[in-house]
């Protein structure tokens, strides 16, 4: 059996999972980074649109700080995040940014005077201060007051990557590519690493660790088309799940963006629209304004994608042999600006449809992107139920982004994150040594080998790739943007169906090391169980939150389900999870449930909501010389690891 | 894009070194063309179809990760976003990537030598302060056109096209290859970097640098991001010659 020890283990190269590897070798700990590809291909390289940071030192940033991030990430949240966590987010986002500019990324900066821009579609002249010049400017992005994106032109995920695995590198941090981690070890509740196969030679490897830590994505590829990485499957929530002790959280709550391509679900940034793109219908018509008379097509990603699907359901969608799309037009925003800030949609735009979006309008529909859901954690990054198993970024439900996360909100999750949770994952390697048994370690070795011999072996049965492709149709089909009780639960029987047969996946390819069919047959029967607890969570909460509406339950109703959904699986041979739930509590919030400002407000309210405004209310008045910072402290007083407690500094502003 | 069915004929190399007594050889296999189609697309209809042994690597599927450079009907390539109707007659041959290790048919290892490059050129800001920064002060300004300027030559996404079109990398196995030249142009046009021209001569001023470049540019006909190879590496040289 082979064995690799190390302090800190981290299941992930993304920017969550390197930025956790490296603040815990900052600490002096040993770390091992696990990928199944080169860090620098992971899925964040492919962001192309920014990262939320209230710099504000672009002109139409001007006056932003935390406590306007704050609200619009609550807000965009529709008051399902854990507000805790999304204040240390903003108040750490600023800095995060900052050091990223010390270690290397080229953000695009301000450039003083006057620039054409496009706004609501008209031209107009904004002004850049001289002070500013040469500081990070910032772009428009959905669902927020100030323009707040700060981007290198299209490629800041890239960038970011880059910087960070660079930064990595010069650490000397081991990244051990092309290694597929398919189990936790635990023992008594307590999480001491991984088995690990190699993608190349098949063999299995006991990596053994005092903290773990997954930050493997998204699990977008549990739908058919998805703009996410064909590597987004999920499989380290899947592994998390399988314990039967750590939870996942809210994993109905997936999100669609309103503009990927057809038919392949590529996506053109949601800066297409924050540059003054607009969308189309079929007539050439921008109907954004006739439903969104306010925020148009920045409102809120979610709104956008529905609004867009009701559009298309009246007939007013273009029709192809790929089912209907609207158009996103960007051609209004000139040849110069497409070529610099938007140049990686134009490259997508030549190569995947044969046209050039100067000049042409783009096909596009809403699409699977992104999971707000994933491995249930605290605010430290730690599940509150497995010790030692930590989690950040796409894949963690660390919760700041509740039921819908704003465009930009999420690379600055994984740094912030990473940040974070890895000065949380230091202090317990410092606090804990390893003293897991050999017999444990040898228990899940024998047990992945035996599920691994058995595929092998097996002459007739399922094939992975066809059960996966019906798991994925189900997902498209029946948990997708508008969702209702019939659909729903079909698709949680349909899905136990299939649970059942991929226990006897057979293959046609009977090798162990290197075999795309063995991955497959590895990772299919554990992205439907993922499935299932997307839909069943979605067929049980009865009410429309965020990205999860439901046609039948129109509501928000948050005196019925201001909670978090959270999912186990404590009996493998169980068909369905357990679903249990936890509250949020409106009395702690510094921001109480209110109208996002979309539509009608139907909100269902919580009975506390009145009683907490009215606290509040009070604690203002109690203390009329408070500042912003000593009133956060009164409100929703939070911790946050001492390294990053301190003001930010703005221009103009200073530390206030 | 026509809406005529037909059947595409693909050449494969097929290889598993990991498998006793495999040997190497071209397998075709034809499939119906459907509209719209990349080699991405192709590939895994093959392999979910005919050859579920197929071995190949894409990531992102849209011409971003640099995952899934080959060799398509003789030139280096991102396979993920080449159509199958830029192929008049239908026929394509598909080759590993030359110049790294073969892992198995069409998947090959340039994570290992993108890694070993970057470590190579210290492919990072050197600054003795950068890890002491206030981070809770404004950011060192940096003019806008700078800040351009360091993303164009940041825009490689390690795909590995330009080493496998270069001829002195074939001869020079240590050879640094373009790909090592644009990360260090990109770091010595940054103001951030405190490195010396000195410094950068340490690492490129020889023959497997920046004097072994016979300057023939096949990496920059064949790089998928369109990096100014030629401008850049008659810089470097330039810049080098005269510390020499
Ligand atoms: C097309 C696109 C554009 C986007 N644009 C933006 C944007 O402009 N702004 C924004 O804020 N957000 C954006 N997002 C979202 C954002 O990019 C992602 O949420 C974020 O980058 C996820 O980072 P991560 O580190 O959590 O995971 P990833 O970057 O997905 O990394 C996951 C890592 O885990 C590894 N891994 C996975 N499973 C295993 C396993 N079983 N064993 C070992 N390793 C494993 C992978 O190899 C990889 O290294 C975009 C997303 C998409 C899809
Ligand atoms: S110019 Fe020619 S020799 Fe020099 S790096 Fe490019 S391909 Fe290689
Ligand atoms: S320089 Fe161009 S061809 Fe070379 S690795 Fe980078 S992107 Fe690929
Ligand atoms: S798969 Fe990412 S570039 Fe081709």
């Amino acid at each position: 059996m082979k064995v690799i020890y190390t302090d800190s283990l981290v299941i992930g190269g993304g920017l969550a999972g390197l930025r956790v590897a490296i603040a815990s070798m900052q600490r002096g700990f040993d770390t091992i980074v696990l990928s199944l590809v080169p860090a620098k291909r992971s899925h964040s390289a492919a962001a192309q649109g920014g990262m939320q940071a209230s710099l504000g030192a672009c002109i139409k940033g001007d006056g932003d700080d935390e406590e306007i991030h704050f609200a619009d990430t609550v807000k965009g949240s529709d008051w399902g995040c854990d507000q805790d966590v999304a204040r240390m987010f903003v108040n750490t986002s600023p800095k995060a940014i900052r050091q990223l500019s010390a270690w290397g990324v080229p953000w695009s900066r301000v450039r003083r005077g006057d620039h054409e821009v496009v706004i609501n579609g008209k031209k107009v002249t904004i002004t850049e201060k001289d002070e500013a010049h040469g500081l990070i400017t910032a772009r428009d992005f959905g669902g927020t007051k100030k323009w707040r994106t700060c981007y290198t032109s299209d490629g800041a995920g890239h960038t970011m990557l880059y910087a960070m695995d660079n930064k990595a590198i010069q650490m000397g941090i081991p990244v051990h590519e092309r290694k597929e981690a398919i189990a936790l070890i635990h023992e008594d509740g307590v999480c001491y690493g991984a088995i690990v196969r190699d993608l190349i030679t098949g063999k299995l490897i006991a990596y053994v660790a005092k903290a773990t830590t997954i930050a493997t994505g998204g699990y977008g590829r549990l739908y058919a088309i998805s703009t996410n990485a064909v590597i987004s499957e999920g499989i380290g929530n899947a592994i998390a799940l399988e314990t039967g002790i750590a939870t996942l959280g809210n994993m109905e709550a997936v999100q669609f963006h309103p503009t990927a391509i057809v038919p392949v679900g590529i996506l053109t940034t949601e800066g297409c629209r924050g540059d003054g793109g607009l969308l189309l219908d079929k007539d050439g018509y921008r109907f954004m304004p006739d439903y969104e008379p306010d925020k148009k097509e920045l409102a809120s990603r979610d709104v956008v994608s529905r609004r867009m699907t009701e559009h298309m359901r009246k007939g007013k969608g273009i029709p192809s042999r790929y089912g209907d799309h609207l158009w996103l037009d960007i051609t209004l925003l000139g040849r110069k600006h497409i070529e610099k800030n938007l140049r990686e949609v134009k490259e997508i735009c030549e190569y995947f449809l044969g046209i050039d979006p100067v000049e042409e309008y783009i096909p596009v529909r809403p699409t699977q992107h992104y999971s707000m859901g994933g491995i249930r954690t605290k605010p430290t990054g730690e599940s509150p139920t497995l010790k030692g198993l930590f989690s950040a970024g796409e894949a963690a439900c660390w919760d700041m982004h509740g039921f819908n996360r704003l465009g930009g909100n999420s690379v600055a999750e994984t740094v912030v994150a990473g940040m974070i949770v890895g000065e949380y994952v230091a202090d317990y390697c410092s606090e804990n040594s390893l003293n897991v048994s050999t017999s444990t370690i040898q228990h899940f070795m024998k047990r992945e080998e035996k599920k691994i011999t058995d595929l092998l072996v097996r002459d007739f049965g399922e094939n992975p790739f066809k059960l996966k492709a019906q798991m994925q149709k189900i997902m498209m089909d029946k948990v997708g943007i508008f969702r209702n009780g019939e659909d729903l639960e079909q698709a949680v029987e349909e899905l136990k169906v299939l649970n059942q047969r991929a226990k006897r996946i057979a293959l046609r390819n009977r090798i162990s090391s290197s075999n795309p069919e063995l991955v497959e047959a590895i990772r299919v029967p554990k992205m439907i169980k993922l499935a299932q607890c997307v839909a069943y969570g979605a067929m049980l909460r009865t009410e429309s939150r965020g990205a999860h509406a439901r046609e039948d339950y129109l509501e928000r109703n948050d005196r019925d389900w201001l909670k978090r959904t959270l999912t186990t699986w404590k009996d493998d041979s169980a068909d369905l999870p357990q679903v249990t739930y936890e509250d949020l509590d409106v009395m702690k919030m510094e921001m109480p449930p209110g109208s996002r400002g979309y539509g009608v407000d139907n909100t269902v309210h919580h009975p506390d909501t009145p009683k907490r405004e009215q606290e509040i209310e009070d604690i203002k008045k109690a203390n009329p010389g408070a500042d912003r910072f000593e009133l956060q402290e009164l409100l929703n007083p939070i911790p946050i690891p001492e390294k990053f407690k301190g003001k930010n500094e703005r221009i103009g502003r200073g530390f206030k | 894009m026509s809406d005529q069915e037909r059947v595409l004929k693909f050449q494969i190399f097929r290889y598993n070194p990991q498998k006793q007594g495999d040997k190497p050889r071209m397998v075709t296999y034809e499939i119906t063309e459907a509209p719209g189609m990349t080699i991405f697309i192709a590939l895994n209809d093959i392999r979910e179809h005919q050859d579920p042994s197929l071995q190949f690597d894409f990531v992102c599927r849209a011409g971003i990760c640099g995952s899934c450079a080959m060799i398509v009907n003789g030139q280096p390539t991102l396979a993920c976003r080449t159509l199958t109707s830029n192929y008049e007659d239908g026929q394509i041959k598909l080759l590993p990537l030359p110049g790294f290790e073969l892992i198995g048919d069409l998947s090959v290892n340039t994570g290992k030598f993108m890694r070993a490059m970057s470590e190579r050129v210290e492919s990072w800001i050197h600054d003795a302060y950068a890890d002491e920064v206030n981070f809770e002060k404004l950011e060192e300004r940096m003019d806008p056109d700078v800040a351009d300027e360091i993303y164009e030559l940041e825009r490689c996404v390690e795909c590995g096209c330009c080493v496998s079109a270069c001829a002195t990398k074939r001869m020079r196995p240590d050879f640094l290859s373009a790909v090592g030249f644009m990360r260090l142009a990109r770091y010595a046009l940054d103001p951030r970097d405190k490195r010396s021209d000195e410094e950068f001569y340490e690492i490129i001023g020889d023959d497997d640098g920046v004097f072994g470049c016979m300057t023939l540019l096949g990496c920059e006909d064949y790089c998928p991001k369109d990096l100014p190879h030629q401008t850049q590496i008659a810089y470097l040289r330039r810049k080098m010659a005269f510390i020499r």
